[in-house]
């Protein structure tokens, strides 16, 4: 699959550089199936950044990322990037602007998704997005000093900040009748904190704005003074609940700027197969882990707690299950750069598969129980719809992206094996309300339960591990992994003596909060926390 | 409804008695929480859960000592939505400079005599996000804290082993 590639250089012929340079290697060796799995760099001048998009998004394509650096070291100034896909393929464009003139063209008139990383972009690395609607600051709060740009090399971020004083302006509602109800950052239940400002009439929604940021530990700037293999320590804690997906994104990143060294006459120089299809292995646990634990959720803000109980009882025993095999409930540190830090043996084997056939057995029962239940349908359907076109228009991937009718998922545009060989079949729903994300979730479990199965039938033999070289300077590596919530990408780029530059990293809550604030309007106040929790979004990996 | 009452007659009540959840040297603790519980709170203590900053791996195992298997009802530990009813804050960490205030002020709202308990190795110490301009380390450092929980995350025995420490101090 070639179409950005074409359509950029049909557009800007030589005007749009390839860049060989810093990516040594496709993430991964091309497969049977078309060669999907690498990235493409293009350089650009800076005022045609935004013509990029428009020819992008004319070739129907979704803007992925858009994120910053600070390259002084190399003495480029800031580097500005957008990352684009379509279908298989992935394109990474980016332009330069000098230090003393860090603005460039925002493409949030051309794509949404754009609207929150250009805020963020001005927020913690102080370039200028020129045309954005909206430069309120993202993430910063309003008592940092309006001077401290986190990402840039000049910061010194080991100090504490002072406090100044500031206000962040909401958006307001006016009207008979309309009153706010502020929300947060301390939430009723046990979960992560964020701000939610309604405008509200009797009850229902006129408009919901969320503020996040609560959460912001620094973890970007965390990573530049990590080493790399602690900085799989680090990923595997930007969103709990997804840490096998994140630590293997961010390792897939990092293994993409350096080829493994042969060990032997007749070695690929790549990852062992086994340590692949651990990985997965896990993966897969961890979606329907998370899954199951969201179901109880969604039955739970109904008032059907007997679900609740039900569905946690399952997942409880899926992660002793992994704190048995793995040494871990929730498979942490697992995932490293060149491999796995733990081996199944044949009894565990046997054991997961066990445990699947008792899964199914217990989930089917669940799942008939939670389709005949018509006051459980009542508050379900047609509630907090995402529409078709919003989603596109919003480029929210994920569950939430699938219930909404996209057909995206990187286990299928961008397979890493076992999934060429082990090929998901994916569900696409079209209303867009919260029993559809919470049915994509039920054909996934059954789906990842499939999967591991196949994974324990045809798991190769061999290492776990292999050798793994740091990058050399200059160097950057991309990866994306579907996470149990969708589409994870981390882009990483190696410093003047090798160490981490920088390590852009992409939740799919970063794409997808915006969503829930679309998808809510006319919906009732009581109705909030079943949406909020449909799409179950991550506060840490959205703030990092 | 015949199907449900059919599932919750299969499933019975698959609530552990604790020390078969847990390792042995803490055999009795299901029982001692709830003497103490009993004696120290009038049989229900009321806790108020606040993430100051953390990555959702703790929440994650607080959830998860409400579930059947733990149960930590059984021992009349309640959690409640406004800190005004709280007994005791269990505090994930790092604390963030962006929930600093919110912390503090869920801490004064909270009426003494309460505990605070802190879960977790980044609400020890800052864990691996350390201290820097975003992150201020452990919850130590903004309020007073009774009990540390290690481990990340703790599992669910050692929350409520660690909540134990707390109501027997």
């Amino acid at each position: 699959m070639t179409t950005l590639n074409n359509t950029i250089t049909s557009a800007f012929g030589g005007d749009a550089k390839q860049d060989t340079g810093q990516y040594p290697t496709p993430p991964i060796p091309p497969f049977d199936k078309g060669g999907a799995g690498g990235v493409t760099a293009y350089q650009v001048p800076r005022e045609w950044f935004v013509n990029v998009a428009k020819v992008m998004k004319t070739a129907d394509a979704r803007l992925v990322a858009e994120w910053a650096t600070d390259e002084s070291p190399f003495g480029r100034g800031f580097g500005i990037y957008a990352c684009y896909a379509k279908d298989s393929e992935y394109l990474i464009v980016k332009t330069y602007t000098p230090l003393e003139d860090p603005a460039f063209p925002s493409l949030t008139k051309k794509f949404v998704s754009a609207y929150r990383f250009e805020r963020q972009m001005k927020s913690l690395m102080g370039v200028v997005p020129v045309g954005h609607p909206d430069l309120r600051p993202w993430i910063k709060h309003e008592d940092w000093p309006e001077d401290a740009y986190p990402l840039r090399k000049t910061f010194d971020a080991s100090k504490p900040m002072p406090r100044v004083k500031g206000e962040y302006p909401f958006i307001k509602a006016e009207g008979e009748g309309v009153y706010e109800i502020p929300v947060g950052p301390v939430h009723a239940g046990i979960i992560e904190p964020g701000h939610f400002r309604f405008q509200a009439v009797g009850e229902d929604i006129i408009n919901l704005e969320e503020r996040l940021g609560y959460v912001h530990k620094g973890i970007e700037k965390r990573f530049e003074t990590l080493s790399w293999k602690e900085g799989a320590r680090l990923a595997g804690r930007v969103s709990g609940d997804s840490t096998v997906a994140h630590s293997l994104a961010y390792c897939r990143a990092v293994e993409a700027t350096s080829p493994f060294i042969p060990l032997h006459e007749g070695d690929r120089g790549r990852l062992p197969e086994r340590a692949e299809w651990l990985r997965a292995l896990m993966l897969e646990r961890e979606r329907i882990a998370n899954h199951l634990g969201d179901l109880g959720g969604i039955c739970n803000d109904v008032a059907f707690a007997f679900l609740l109980y039900q569905f946690s009882i399952l997942k409880e025993k899926l992660l002793r299950t992994n704190h048995k095999i793995f040494g871990h409930r929730f498979m942490m540190d697992r995932i490293i750069p060149g491999g796995v830090t733990v081996d199944i043996s044949k009894d565990a084997k046997e054991e997961i598969l066990a445990e699947m056939d008792w899964l199914t057995n217990e989930f089917e029962r669940l799942v008939t129980i939670y389709d005949e239940n018509p006051s459980l349908e009542d508050r379900v359907r047609d509630a907090g719809i995402l529409t078709p076109e919003k989603a596109k228009e919003l480029g929210v991937v994920g569950f939430v992206a699938r219930a909404s009718g996209q057909n995206i998922d990187c286990r299928i545009q961008n397979p890493f094996p076992p999934y060429n060989i082990i090929v998901p079949k994916i569900t696409v729903l079209q209303s867009g309300d919260v029993h559809a994300r919470a049915w994509v979730r039920i054909e996934e479990i059954r789906e990842s339960i499939r999967i591991v199965r196949a994974i324990l039938y045809g798991l190769p033999d061999g290492d776990i591990t292999v050798k793994f070289n740091p990058p050399s300077p200059d160097k950057a590596g991309f990866a994306v992994v579907e996470g149990w919530r969708g589409e994870i990408v981390y882009w990483i780029h190696s410093g003047a003596l090798g160490e981490i530059n920088r390590c852009m990293v992409r939740d799919p809550s970063s794409v997808n909060w915006i969503a829930l604030e679309q998808s809510i309007h006319g919906n009732i106040v009581p109705d909030f926390p079943l949406c909020n929790k449909s799409f179950n979004q991550s506060y840490s990996g959205n703030d990092l | 409804m015949l199907r449900i009452l059919h599932q919750i007659f299969r499933t019975g009540i698959v609530t552990e008695p604790l020390p078969s959840a847990v390792e042995a040297e803490i055999e009795g603790t299901g029982a001692r929480l709830e003497e103490a519980v009993r004696r120290r709170f009038c049989r229900s203590l009321t806790i108020r859960q606040v993430d100051a900053g953390s990555c959702n791996g703790c929440e994650l195992e607080i959830h998860a000592i409400n579930n059947p298997i733990y149960n930590c009802e059984r021992f009349g530990i309640h959690f409640t939505a406004s800190p005004r009813f709280a007994d005791m804050l269990l505090v994930t960490g790092p604390v963030s400079r962006n929930m600093e205030i919110a912390l503090r002020r869920t801490y004064n709202a909270t009426p003494a005599p309460k505990l605070v308990v802190a879960v977790g190795d980044c609400g020890y110490n800052g864990g691996i996000f350390g201290e820097n301009y975003a992150s201020l380390g452990g919850v130590g450092k903004i309020i007073p804290v009774d009990v540390y929980i290690h481990g990340c995350p703790p599992t669910p025995a050692a929350i409520l082993r660690g909540i134990l420490r707390a109501v027997e101090k």
